[in-house]
């Protein structure tokens, strides 16, 4: 499957001859699992581990919810309370659904960062990286879907905020605010929509899962010094690189494990931490909650959505040049996608031949306070909108969009890169001295 | 160790006359409670003199409608026994829907709901009133002091005040510390739009007074400890199964963390030869 030269499945059994004749499902199994993978690797490689995993946990744990619930808007809080209090480890399976969510969205922002730092969105693994985004819209949908589901306050009013987004498109937005929620207002035909579509879409993901996967196993993993894996021969490809079984597998099966156990700390000990609390008050469309915030992982975008208000001059020019059509709604809606849509597209906005943040040494900066960025909007957007929340907010969005439309494409052509090691072979050597290290212990791993 | 602070509140709805002001500054004591902390747990009699409290002032107004009589003989909770269970559900009448009529409840049938439409169910009350916890709802009160719904209600129970000198004297409700999102008198905010008095006035009249209840196990009921109890009651109520989630919590961390050790090690040994074994050359 992989561009690097590898050894291929070879059938030891007539059992397995036989099935290998007919259906290559052992060959495609074992090259899949012995794909040679850079043996450089940092710690940021093990977040996709994390991630196909807490897709199969939420997967069977909302499976099993699913039982237990009734998507009915005079039933769909009871059901729920229902679970928490009389299905046998109904209260496990909801919390560790619902943190699981959490868990989902710290382990892709740690994804796309470790992809935004080392340049794993470049040539040629682009279409893994749009992938990758597709995936992100999907879980956001998801995530955005099952927190209406519970049809507490902040499910009630959230979805009335969010399809209201729809609602400010000119001309055909009030069509299309009704068509999603299949009323005039959030009511039973949107939750049981919601509902479907919760169920639908982890299957999607699922899906895509697999291409994202084929993606960059047809280019072969990215590394942290953006050098490519050499494929001139065999005996080459293997200095540079060491079989994904056993050397990843235990090794992200390991930080897997520690994450696992801060997150069943979370589950057991806290675990409406990460909540709002008017979620426990059941949906009252007359009793509007008097901050409706979105969960944590929607607040760096939501931050950006408010920033845009009437009395800042793009949205004024905006408003100007379209004869009054784009208002300042819609245009926060348009930099709320949009803020996404740039990440989509750094592939071409980055105009640096060099991959690895590592040796940028401009870069590497810029990238930091992206990083930053990110968390002073995500506080911005918990913040109520009013005194200087909103220009804090409009500073950061305003970043947001100058790092990936400005500074991306300027820092390629102003930027000295620093020198890179010749081979992957060369950058884990200086890590791991052979003359300082195993060829003197005593203990001698076995064959 | 009883730790005063002075928090803005995020709206705790629903209780109040008409809000003036949607937010005032609240005064919230961090009482504290056996349950807290991963090693807490339920004091099964603060848990019964709750019920006591509860059964006989709250449930005048108060339902508590996803709690079913039968909880209150489950581990982790207040542990009746069954006999005690049977009788006090028999206490109540619930709407049979097969025999179109009244009959006493069975510790099968759910606690009553409120009887009066403005006084809300209490059944996730300590759960959903969280959200003061700390400088603007930023959770690190809650993080690292504990403080949460609990913290709050117990607060709004023994918050009540005579009211401040500048209000008018028929402003409508009573004037209570803890709760920020009552109705606020225009007289008692300064020419910068601060309110110069916390909290703000409530429509609940106050529920305890002291001595509301004769505890059988002869514990002192100041006011305080009332407040106290029936709130730990209400933490019960709304997270009837904590006992049990702490215990898997500790479960799972505790295997995970061993997973993760002997995973240290395969890894480590598995690594050892690529990393520091014979190199070709």
């Amino acid at each position: 499957m992989s561009g690097i030269p590898h050894d291929h499945y070879e059938p030891k059994t007539g059992g397995e001859r036989w099935l290998n004749n007919r259906l290559p499902v052992l060959g495609l199994l074992y090259d899949t699992l012995m794909i040679p993978t850079p043996k450089n690797l940092n710690w940021m490689w093990i977040w996709g581990i994390v991630l196909t995993f807490t897709l199969v946990l939420q997967i069977v744990t909302g499976i099993v919810l699913v039982m237990h619930y009734t998507p009915h808007v005079d039933m769909a809080f009871a059901s729920v309370e229902h679970i928490m209090r009389d299905v046998n480890g109904g209260f496990m399976l909801r919390y560790i659904h619902s943190n699981g969510a959490s868990l989902f969205f710290v382990a892709v922002y740690a994804h796309i960062f470790r992809s935004l730092y080392y340049g794993s969105y470049k040539a040629p693994r682009e279409v893994t990286w749009i992938i990758g985004i597709l995936m992100y819209l999907l879980m956001m949908g998801t995530a955005f879907m099952g927190y209406v589901l519970p049809w507490g306050q902040m499910s009630f009013h959230g979805t009335a905020v969010i399809t209201g987004l729809f609602g400010a498109v000119p001309f055909v937005g009030e069509a299309i605010q009704t068509w999603l929620l299949g009323a005039s207002a959030v009511g039973q035909p949107a939750l049981n929509r919601f509902f479907s579509l919760h169920y639908l879409m982890p299957f999607i993901i699922a899906g895509l899962t697999i291409v994202h996967i084929w993606a960059f196993h047809s280019t072969g993993n990215n590394n942290p010094t953006g050098v490519e894996v050499r494929r001139t021969s065999k005996e080459e490809a293997k200095r540079d690189t060491l079989p994904f079984w056993p050397y990843f597998v235990l090794k992200d099966l390991f930080a897997l494990a520690i994450i696992l156990a801060v997150f069943f700390a979370i589950v057991g000990f806290m675990p409406n931490y990460l909540g709002h609390p008017d979620n426990y008050i059941e949906a009252n469309p007359l009793s509007t909650p008097a901050h409706i915030v979105p969960e944590w992982y929607f607040l760096p975008f939501y931050a950006i959505l408010r920033a845009f208000t009437a009395d800042v001059w793009v949205v004024m020019f905006a408003n100007w040049i379209t004869f009054g059509i784009v208002d300042a709604k819609f245009f926060g809606v348009i930099a709320m996608f949009g803020a996404i849509a740039v990440i989509a597209l750094a592939p071409w906005l980055d105009t640096s031949s060099v991959r690895s943040g590592r040796y940028r040494p401009m870069f590497k900066w810029w990238f930091a306070l992206l990083v930053l960025d990110f968390f002073v909007l995500m506080w911005g957007g918990a913040m109520p909108a009013e005194g200087i929340y909103p220009y804090i907010s409009l500073i950061g969005a305003a970043y947001w969009f100058a790092y990936f439309l400005v500074i991306l494409p300027l820092l390629g052509v102003i930027e000295k890169p620093l020198p890179m090691p010749a081979t992957i072979e060369d950058d884990f050597n200086a890590h791991y001295d052979p003359k300082t290290g195993g060829t003197h212990t005593a203990v001698k791993p076995a064959e | 160790m009883l730790k005063t602070v002075t928090l803005a509140a995020i709206a705790a709805m629903g209780l109040s006359a008409p809000a003036l002001a949607a937010e005032s500054d609240t005064l919230i004591t961090d009482y504290d409670f056996p349950y807290e902390g991963p090693f807490g747990a339920f004091d099964q009699m603060q848990l019964q003199r709750g019920l006591q409290v509860y059964t006989e002032i709250c449930a005048a107004c108060h339902g508590l409608k996803y709690v079913s009589y039968r909880n209150l003989h489950d581990e982790g909770g207040p542990g009746l026994p069954e006999d005690q269970v049977r009788a006090y559900a028999a206490q109540f009448e619930t709407f049979d829907e097969e025999l179109d009529d009244f009959r006493p409840a069975t510790p099968a049938d759910k606690f009553p709901e409120s009887s009066l439409p403005e006084a809300p169910d209490l059944s996730l009350m300590a759960k959903s009133r969280a959200g003061f916890s700390g400088p603007y709802g930023s959770g690190l009160n809650q993080l690292f002091k504990g403080m949460g719904g609990p913290e709050y209600i117990a607060s709004l129970l023994t918050g009540y005040q005579e009211a401040p000198a500048c209000a008018p004297e028929d402003f409508p409700g009573y004037y209570n510390v803890a709760f920020g999102a009552g109705g606020f008198p225009e007289e008692c905010i300064d020419d910068h739009g601060h309110h110069e008095v916390p909290g703000s006035w409530i429509s609940m009249p106050p529920p305890l007074l002291g001595d509301d209840v004769t505890y059988e196990d002869g514990h002192p009921a100041t006011i305080e400890e009332e407040a106290k109890d029936v709130t730990a009651f209400m933490m019960w109520t709304a997270e009837p199964k904590m006992m049990a989630r702490k215990q898997a919590g500790f479960t799972g961390v505790l295997f995970l963390g061993l997973l993760a050790v002997l995973l240290y090690f395969t890894n480590k040994r598995i690594w050892h030869r690529a990393k520091y074994g014979q190199r070709d050359e």
